[in-house]
């Protein structure tokens, strides 16, 4: 067994044992054979708290090597504080290149969003999951859950569904939207809005999850369908914003409110901060940069 | 120009260095050492290395300083450090019944071999805030027995000379389960159950033992015994073959009696629940034993009714690790999702006052502003 620690720390490489490591990379194996499936895995303790990216980040640091380009967001953005957290332990623990852009990184780790920009084979996308059961809310018990699994019982998924039509007039889901994973697991992708959910189908991309607190791992190998549920009469549709983001004026991207001030004004930028700064690198300018510079 | 503030790297040091400084505190004032905490704030460092599942004062008492004094804090530092320590094997199983007593007491006898051994407690104390401890007070000496204790059998060995308690199971030679080392999958065998228990929240196990007390699965206990004291571990080295000692671990240990009337095929006994956790520690001990016999409903053919009795409700919440991330994760920002819900909400806004404003001559309907149900917390 190796133990190779590096020179800033006395921890081994990527900071979980080797035994630890080929644990976790035989379930990622099982969950990528078996396509939406969640693999029961013996979760570690990680210097990070529980439901802050614990399996996410067993995920990557199985995975992780010395030629690997990390890159690691949250919310969509490089620079909020769980992301800088999570990019400095690999960079300290794995002594790996990390990069912002999508499509310089080789692995990137996510919670809550997919990147704007399209994911290429050969790249993998790591999301950090709290609750890997999206039957979970229906039915709390595990013993229950898995067998409706077993089963493919998710009749209750759809009666949930159709609730939501009968009482809002829609269906009042608008993140850890259900999906089939091809045609037989239902999988939760994790609490990214839905308006991700159509780049998690038939991606080139190998899609990682995982859940420390509860122990799962799942995946989505490259080129797999991913459905969202729906009914014939109700197609499943994407969250919509009627504006351009105000930076650098990209339509049918991810919006965040950002509020200006204390009397209702507001503007709407990217929420993935990398593809908002290619696109002004570029060139492209919003409403509010419009204002203030001329178009390059 | 508004630029969306994101945290920011600077921010995150500049407020790991407040940090280092408040945990430092006033310079003027002598830094606390961890020999202080491991020597006179004893049962804290017991608590980190019981829930910590890490016997060691040293570390624990460290974990305690780094952490400001919060103990679920030390315990998180505690089990990080832990999880990271090569593995060599399981120990014997300990023999408490050679336990080297500090206290040992029993509420179901007067009087047993072995005596009532009272012990460093605080039971019989006034709770009168002792202004005098404020200074350098030197307490006296402790007295002394110089004839040495004699052997102390288990209460519920006694018990068992005639039959009137479940035998323990056998011990058996396969390895034990450990949910460090593999996921929980339910239903939990005993073994995993009582190391799930053991790790388990000190206040948690505490609330559900006294919730069996107040009817929420009662099991009518007696304290048979609880002992305190160091016991020896042993390790079977491979190599050798046999057993080397380890070192001493000091450890609190419950045995429950519980009520149970019997059934067609077995006489009445009593039945067991039992307690065991690193240093001393008999409020936990005692809520374990109780939580124990409660998860052994189904074993004795009782209903499950109760929160207590439920396994899964049991064993998936007492982690404090595990509890206290994904409760305070909520901090972490949740945007988008949260933009989501904002999008959905003022579009259903719009289409309920359209609807309002297409049917003018209702009566006023009551406020629907309700918030959209099902509303699972955003993680």
């Amino acid at each position: 067994m190796s133990t190779t620690a590096t020179a800033t720390t006395p921890y081994n490489y990527a900071y979980l044992d080797e035994q630890t490591k080929r644990m976790i990379r035989r379930a990622i194996l099982k969950a990528i054979a078996i396509p939406g499936y969640q693999v029961p895995f013996a979760s570690r303790e990680m210097p990070m708290p529980y439901g802050w990216g614990t399996g996410g980040v067993q995920v990557t640091a199985s995975i992780i090597g010395p030629t690997d380009t990390l890159k690691v967001i949250d919310q969509g953005s490089d620079d909020t504080t769980n992301a800088v957290s999570i990019r400095k332990f690999f960079q300290k623990t794995a002594a790996v290149a990390v990069t912002t852009s999508t499509s310089a990184a080789t692995i990137i780790q996510t919670r809550h969003r997919i990147p704007e920009t399209p994911l290429t084979a050969g790249q993998v996308l790591v999301f950090q999951v709290p609750t890997p059961e999206p039957l979970r809310f229906l039915e709390p018990r595990e013993t229950e859950t898995r067998k409706m699994h077993a089963l493919a019982e998710y009749g209750l998924m759809h009666v949930k569904l159709y609730e939501d039509i009968a009482k809002h007039g829609r269906i009042a889901k608008t993140y850890d939207y259900p999906t089939m994973v091809a045609g037989r697991y239902l999988m939760a992708p994790s609490p990214t809005p839905k308006f991700d959910n159509p780049k998690m189908h038939r991606s080139p991309a190998l899609q990682l999850f995982g859940a420390g607190r509860e122990k799962r791992i799942y995946a989505v190998p490259p080129h797999t369908d991913v459905v969202s549920l729906d009914f014939d009469d109700y197609p499943f549709e994407v969250n919509k914003f009627d504006r351009p983001c105000a930076l650098c004026g990209a339509e049918n991207v991810y919006l965040d409110e950002v509020i200006l001030d204390d009397r209702g004004g507001r503007m709407f930028v990217c929420s993935d901060t990398d593809h908002c700064e290619t696109r002004r690198a570029e060139g492209h300018r919003g409403e509010i940069l419009g204002q203030e510079e001329t178009r390059a | 120009m508004y630029v969306a503030v994101k945290g920011g790297e600077r921010a995150i040091d500049n407020a790991h260095r407040l940090l280092a400084s408040d945990r430092r505190g006033d310079t003027d004032i002598p830094e606390i050492s961890t020999n202080q905490i491991a020597g006179q704030l004893k049962l804290a460092v017991a608590r980190v290395m019981a829930e910590g599942s890490l016997y060691d004062p040293e570390v624990a008492a460290l974990a305690i300083k780094q952490a400001r004094g919060d103990l679920i804090e030390a315990i998180f530092l505690a089990r990080a450090y832990r999880t990271t320590l090569p593995r060599f094997g399981y120990s014997r199983p300990i023999e408490t019944s050679e336990m080297a007593v500090e206290r040992r007491i029993s509420a179901t006898y007067k009087d047993l071999p072995g005596g009532q051994i009272l012990g460093p407690t605080f039971d019989y104390t006034h709770r009168l805030i002792d202004f005098g401890l404020a200074g350098d007070a030197v307490p006296e000496p402790p007295a002394e027995n110089a004839a040495g204790l004699e052997p102390a059998p288990h209460v519920t060995r006694l018990l068992n000379d005639e039959g009137l308690i479940e035998q323990n199971a056998t011990r058996s030679d396969a390895p034990p389960r450990d949910l460090t080392r593999e996921p929980l999958a339910f239903p939990a065998g005993r073994d995993l159950r009582l190391q799930n228990l053991a790790r388990g929240d000190e206040g948690f196990l505490l609330g559900l033992a006294y919730s069996t007390q107040r009817g929420f699965g009662g099991s009518h206990p007696f304290v048979g015994e609880i002992r305190i004291g160091e016991v020896e571990v042993e390790f079977f080295a491979e190599e050798l073959g046999f057993a080397v000692t380890l070192g001493r671990v000091q450890l609190t240990e419950c045995e429950m009696v519980n009520q149970f009337k019997g059934s067609a095929s077995e006489p009445p006994q009593f039945t067991r629940g039992y307690g065991l956790v690193f240093g001393q520690s008999e409020r936990k001990a005692m809520s374990m034993a109780l939580v124990d016999r409660a998860l052994r409903a189904e074993e004795f053919g009782q209903d499950v009714t109760a929160p207590a009795q439920d396994q899964e409700f049991v064993l998936s919440h007492s982690d404090n690790v595990q509890a206290t991330g994904f409760v305070e994760h909520l901090k972490l920002p949740h945007y988008v999702d949260f933009q989501a819900e904002l999008g959905l909400v003022r579009r259903m806004r719009a289409l309920h006052a359209a609807a309002r404003a297409d049917e003018p001559d209702e009566a006023p309907p009551e406020e629907a502003d309700e918030p959209v149900e099902d509303r699972e917390a955003a993680e």
